[in-house]
């Protein structure tokens, strides 16, 4: 099996990276999770199911509630979750190369 | 389109590689990280200290919409002109310890340049926080934007 690509088909639906949003910010229940969600609970279920099996979520159990957490390890392949650290720098370095050729013209 | 600039973390490392190419010559680039003046223009932070030499010491200040000033300041390990500064961060009144960045400053024509910043952090896990940073900070704005929206 292709972990991997499988990573990338589980995020290229909306639903399930606005789940990994959401948990990204806390753990939480599947009912927690579905609350959030127009669609049915069987439906989020199934999401759940999904990002769980290609090890993007993790269970654990706390109590009598099994809490949905990030797999961090997993999550940071993703360019998606690395893309706003990138954007910091991008937005840096441009501001950089921008002043810098205002500079090389007042030289 | 190629992106220019571009960040390589692979798992499992407690270091990260950016890289950014500039149309710039080398030299102007370089003087963005040397010129107080400069460096404030575009990190957008005060320059309190920056002595460009090894065994120097630097140190700057940024203050943000609320008024609150953070410190930031480490030490400069290897400095050669043009071409490579190595030094360690610190974020003052923060959890985080010092990391160490090499940053090099390559010529690719006239009037091109590019920048490698190689950074070590303490942990494998403190790096994967340092990056996971912004996108949980994006997360709470979101959140907050979401909070404000409903409560109006």
């Amino acid at each position: 099996m292709n972990l991997r690509r499988n990573v990338f088909q589980a995020i290229a639906d909306p639903t399930r990276r606005a789940i990994l949003l959401l948990v990204a910010s806390q753990a939480m229940t599947a009912g927690a999770i579905a609350s959030n969600f127009g669609t049915s609970r069987p439906t989020v279920s199934k999401h759940l199911h999904i990002l769980t099996e290609c090890e993007l979520l993790k269970q654990a159990q706390q109590g009598r509630e099994i809490y949905y957490h990030l797999h961090a390890q997993n999550m940071k392949e993703i360019a998606d979750f690395i893309e706003p650290f990138r954007k910091i720098w991008d937005d840096r370095f441009n501001k950089l190369e921008m002043i810098m050729k205002r500079h090389q013209l007042n030289e | 389109m190629e992106l220019k600039t571009r960040v390589y973390a692979e798992t499992g490392k407690q270091e990260l590689l950016i890289t950014r190419e500039f149309d710039l010559p080398v030299e102007l680039l370089f003087k963005a990280y040397v010129a107080p003046d400069i460096v404030e223009q575009w990190m957008g932070t005060k320059v309190l200290k920056l002595e460009n030499k090894k065994h120097g010491s630097w140190n700057f200040e940024t203050t943000d919409s609320k008024g609150n000033k953070h410190g930031f300041h480490g030490v400069i390990h290897e400095f050669s002109s043009n071409q490579k500064i190595t030094r360690t961060f610190e974020m003052e009144n923060s959890p985080f310890p010092a990391q160490l960045e090499f940053l090099e400053f390559d010529k690719l024509t006239a009037n091109t340049s590019q920048l490698r910043m190689h950074i070590v952090y303490r942990s494998v896990a403190l790096r994967d926080q340092m990056v996971q940073l912004p996108f949980a900070k994006g997360l709470t704005m979101a959140h907050n934007r979401l909070q404000a929206y409903f409560s109006r």
